[in-house]
């Protein structure tokens, strides 16, 4: 395996000016849809009183944990010593902070009041687990950037390895902080679970790897380097390993709730109800996010790259479904306030079945928006840093390299 | 380049020579109709700490229920009354309103009437955008 | 409503209050000697934790198909109807039940039952949700971002968003939108000592008296007397939140 070098994106192509182009057009729009949303109020939205937390937070959250999952690669090289993950440090740091920002800004401009984003900044409630994300977060931001800081700086490069560690423990807590924020919701059958954290975690591994395989494979091909195949074999396994992990976690929470009598309900409505939620369970997020995956990754399949780029896309879409099943699904099911009572009506929706939602155009937007932002980031920071290895091609990447075998 | 340059500056002398004419002469807080014949602090107190007053109240009604008129937003509404043409107390969203008289001078941005009333009690607030 | 209307129905409102209150006081607790109507705090002192403010609902004599406790929280708080049930807040509601095992049907109102450890509270991230020494949970709508964690968190959906630009509010409850809300147990008039929140007050009016507000710590308060007397029953009281308002008849 010979040296890294480290070079940046050629930024005065046609075709770079063009995706920035469209990327900030997008985000224009976006910033459009938020300006209508929050000039008329939350009624222009799907969200109301019963589905307080709609699709924006379905994205805000999903990019979030998939951020700290970006960061796996560079804690693989440098937590874990694997040689081969080291020259992809640097990028993968990178996307951890361009997903981030684009889920905190989706998150933020969701709120009623987002003009008081000072002060969310400055009155703090310490019980409250949001308020200890706001810590955690900024705190995300400044130790990954001290942590690409050191890999860049040859005079810092003896500290990386510390920078590494720190941030690896840090992204298990942020993740832990964002899956404490169901996890703790005592009043609500879905969200009352401790597993909610592990969970997070593993999402955020798999979600992670498949963005970052997605942005890999994508940056490589668009600036014409080489990406050899001994790296994205390694990296589609220990996707599939991600996957199979997540799926666990998934099976445990079920099967907990199924045992506990009081929670048949909330599982009956997800696993067999009549909502649009079933079928984003089974089809969604147990057939595309997590079975074809693991065929296409555990089986011939898996040698094509573009097959593993599909089963990427896969991951992605299936953790889509499920963090729209966790959050708009587990508000979806009414709250049992009165257990030994059926609800004959109430003008609050008590006796409803369960509660619709159909989101709006503007929050599919500010979703949207909230993504090419973290795409924007990202080939920005590639731009003008020297972010990519100048080639990933197996026989400098692949510490095993044989001339003629692969992986 | 230089047609540019000519096209920035006439509209920066534009914009210079229209919100002068806006803002000056310096508006005076109009107080032809207040009520009482002083304020809660001496004029040149209540000027430059009246924030302080009303955010503190805010906090006292808030959290610990004490309801004193003195430094209430809402006694401050009753007392200073601008009327309008129609002879009605304005409501914020006219600039002759007694709190946006410097407060737009100021550049002071504040949400209060988003929920608070703007003109003495009681009655629905008017409140808009 | 001119201020001349409002004095004139405050008044009655009082003496009609003054009545209902002492009859209450000598049906409900004949020979205990009961000192009256809340008294009225000093305007500058602040709430204490010597009172705990709260709500006795009997759902045996809440009456199904009336409204009247929705009417006057609406009418009294400003809260209007605007783009319908979904997104208009709501501080309190009428549900019907039905016993799974019986099938006897029962109605009550349902609202923020001002618990003594309310998630909400423990929630939210600026501490815009908070618990008043005097047991009153309130939203510091100075500080609310709008962010609705306490609406996930609330275990009986007692709290609302404002979902558009409010302009009909009275002057005593201002409230706009992006932020949060619940009932306050009519907040003014409890610090004012002007008697029972509106819903109660109502509740009386039809002659239903299904209501009771009053201090959990008086033990010679009408609602304590009752706390002691009856059985009465906590909402999700396998959550240990110690609400403030309780209730009879389910
Ligand atoms: C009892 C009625 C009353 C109340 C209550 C009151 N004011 Fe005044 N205020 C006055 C009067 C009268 C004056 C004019 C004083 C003078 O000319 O010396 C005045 C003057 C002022 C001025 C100075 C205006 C100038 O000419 O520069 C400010 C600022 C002001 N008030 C703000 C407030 C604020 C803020 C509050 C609420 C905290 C408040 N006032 C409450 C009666 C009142
Ligand atoms: C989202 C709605 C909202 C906004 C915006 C708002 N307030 Fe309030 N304010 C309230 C509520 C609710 C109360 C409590 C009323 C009560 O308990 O009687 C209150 C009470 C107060 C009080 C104590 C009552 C009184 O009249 O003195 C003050 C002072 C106050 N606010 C000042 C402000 C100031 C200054 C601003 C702007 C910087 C502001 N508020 C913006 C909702 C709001
Ligand atoms: C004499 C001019 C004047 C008048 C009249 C006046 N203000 Fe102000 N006010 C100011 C200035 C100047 C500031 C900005 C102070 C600063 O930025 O430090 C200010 C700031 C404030 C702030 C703090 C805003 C923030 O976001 O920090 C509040 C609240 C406020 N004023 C309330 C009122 C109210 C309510 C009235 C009407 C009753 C009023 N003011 C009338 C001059 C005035």
């Amino acid at each position: 395996m010979s040296k890294v070098n480290y070079t940046s994106l050629e930024a005065n192509s046609k075709g770079f000016y063009g995706l920035m182009g469209v990327l900030a057009a997008v985000i224009l729009v976006a910033l459009g849809a938020v300006y209508y949303m929050e000039h008329n109020g939350h009624w222009v939205t799907g969200m109301n009183n019963q589905i307080v937390w709609g699709l924006p937070h379905v994205f805000a959250i999903f990019l979030i944990v998939a951020a700290s999952g970006a960061l796996n690669v560079a804690s693989i090289g440098t937590v874990f010593g694997k040689a081969i993950y080291k020259p992809l440090g640097r990028l993968s740091s990178l996307l951890a902070l361009a997903l981030l920002t684009g889920g905190l800004l989706v998150l933020v401009l969701d709120l009623g009041r987002p003009d008081r984003l000072i002060v969310a900044m400055t009155y703090y409630n310490f019980k409250s687990i949001f308020a200890w994300n706001i810590f955690l977060y900024t705190g995300f931001f400044g130790i990954v950037a001290v942590y690409i800081w050191f890999m860049m700086e040859r005079k810092m490069n003896k500290y990386y390895k510390v920078a590494g560690y720190a941030a690896f423990v840090w992204r298990l807590i942020l993740t832990t902080g964002t899956g404490s924020i169901f996890g703790f919701l005592v009043a609500r059958s879905a969200y009352d679970a401790a597993i909610m954290a592990p969970l997070f975690i593993a999402l955020s591994f798999s979600l992670g790897m498949a963005c970052f395989i997605l942005f890999l494979m994508a940056t490589y091909k668009w600036s014409e380097k080489e990406l050899g195949d001994a790296i994205l074999r390694r990296l589609k396994n220990v996707l599939g390993i991600f996957v199979a992990a997540a799926f666990y976690f998934v099976l445990a929470y079920h099967l907990t709730n199924l045992y506990a009598t009081e929670h048949h309900g909330f599982e009956a409505f997800l696993l067999t109800g009549p909502s649009g939620h079933t079928p984003l369970f089974w089809v969604g997020q147990i057939l595309i996010g997590t079975v074809a995956p693991l065929l296409i990754f555990y089986t011939k399949m898996g040698e094509s790259r573009s097959a593993i780029a599909v089963g990427s896309a896969l991951v992605i879409i299936g953790g889509f479904a499920q963090f729209t099943t966790i959050i708009i699904g587990g508000q979806a099911y009414p709250m049992p306030i009165f257990p030994d009572y059926e609800v004959i009506s109430s003008s609050f929706g008590d006796a409803a079945k369960y509660y619709a939602y159909t989101p709006s155009l503007p929050e599919i937007v500010l979703g949207i928006g909230g993504v090419a932002i973290a795409i924007l980031i990202f080939v920005f920071g590639c731009a003008v840093l020297r972010f990519l290895p100048d080639s990933l091609a197996d026989k400098v990447a692949d510490p095993h390299y044989k001339a003629e075998s692969s992986a | 380049m230089n047609k540019l340059l000519v096209i920035l500056a006439s509209m920066a002398v534009l914009l210079i020579g229209s919100t002068a004419s806006a803002g000056s002469p310096k508006p005076l807080p109009n107080l032809d109709n207040v009520q009482g014949d002083k304020c809660v602090a001496p004029k040149e107190v209540i000027r430059v700490e009246h924030m302080e007053y009303i955010m503190h109240q805010r906090d006292e009604t808030m959290h610990r229920g004490i309801r004193t008129s003195k430094h209430s937003l809402k006694g401050c509404i009753n007392c200073h009354i601008v009327k309008g043409d129609d002879g009605k107390p304005v409501n914020f969203m006219d600039d002759r309103h007694f709190c946006n008289s410097c407060h737009e001078y100021a550049a002071v941005q504040m949400d209060c009437f988003q929920c608070h009333a703007s003109t003495p009690t009681p009655g629905p607030v008017a409140a808009g955008k | 409503m001119s201020s001349k209307e409002s004095n004139e129905t405050n008044k009655s409102r009082r003496q009609f209050l003054g009545a209902a209150a002492a009859t209450a006081t000598m049906t409900v607790a004949p020979g205990v000697t009961v000192i009256g109507l809340a008294q009225a705090k000093p305007v500058d002192q602040a709430v204490s934790s010597k009172n705990r403010w709260g709500l006795l609902i009997d759902s045996n004599k809440c009456a199904s198909g009336c409204d009247a406790c929705v009417t006057a929280c609406n009418t009294e708080n400003g809260i209007e109807e605007i783009h319908g049930p979904e997104t208009d807040p709501q501080w309190i509601r009428k549900v019907t039940l039905k016993h799974k095992a019986s099938g006897r049907e029962t109605s009550l109102p349902l609202m923020c039952q001002h618990c003594e450890h309310p998630p909400c509270v423990d929630v939210c991230p600026t501490g815009a949700s908070f618990r008043r020494e005097d047991g009153i949970v309130l939203v510091d709508r100075h500080t609310c971002i709008g962010c609705r964690y306490c609406m996930m968190a609330c275990p009986y959906k007692a709290r609302s968003f404002v979902h558009e630009t409010l302009t009909q509010q009275v002057e005593y409850m201002p409230r706009g939108k992006g932020c949060v809300e619940s009932c306050t147990l009519c907040v003014h008039r409890v610090d004012a000592g002007s008697g029972d929140p509106a819903c109660v007050e109502a509740c009386n009016k039809e002659n239903h008296n299904a209501m009771m507000f009053g201090d959990l710590n008086d033990k010679y308060s009408d609602i304590n007397q009752e706390l002691r007397a009856y059985k009465t029953r906590e909402l999700r009281a396998d959550l240990n939140l110690n609400t403030g308002v309780r209730y009879r008849g389910i």
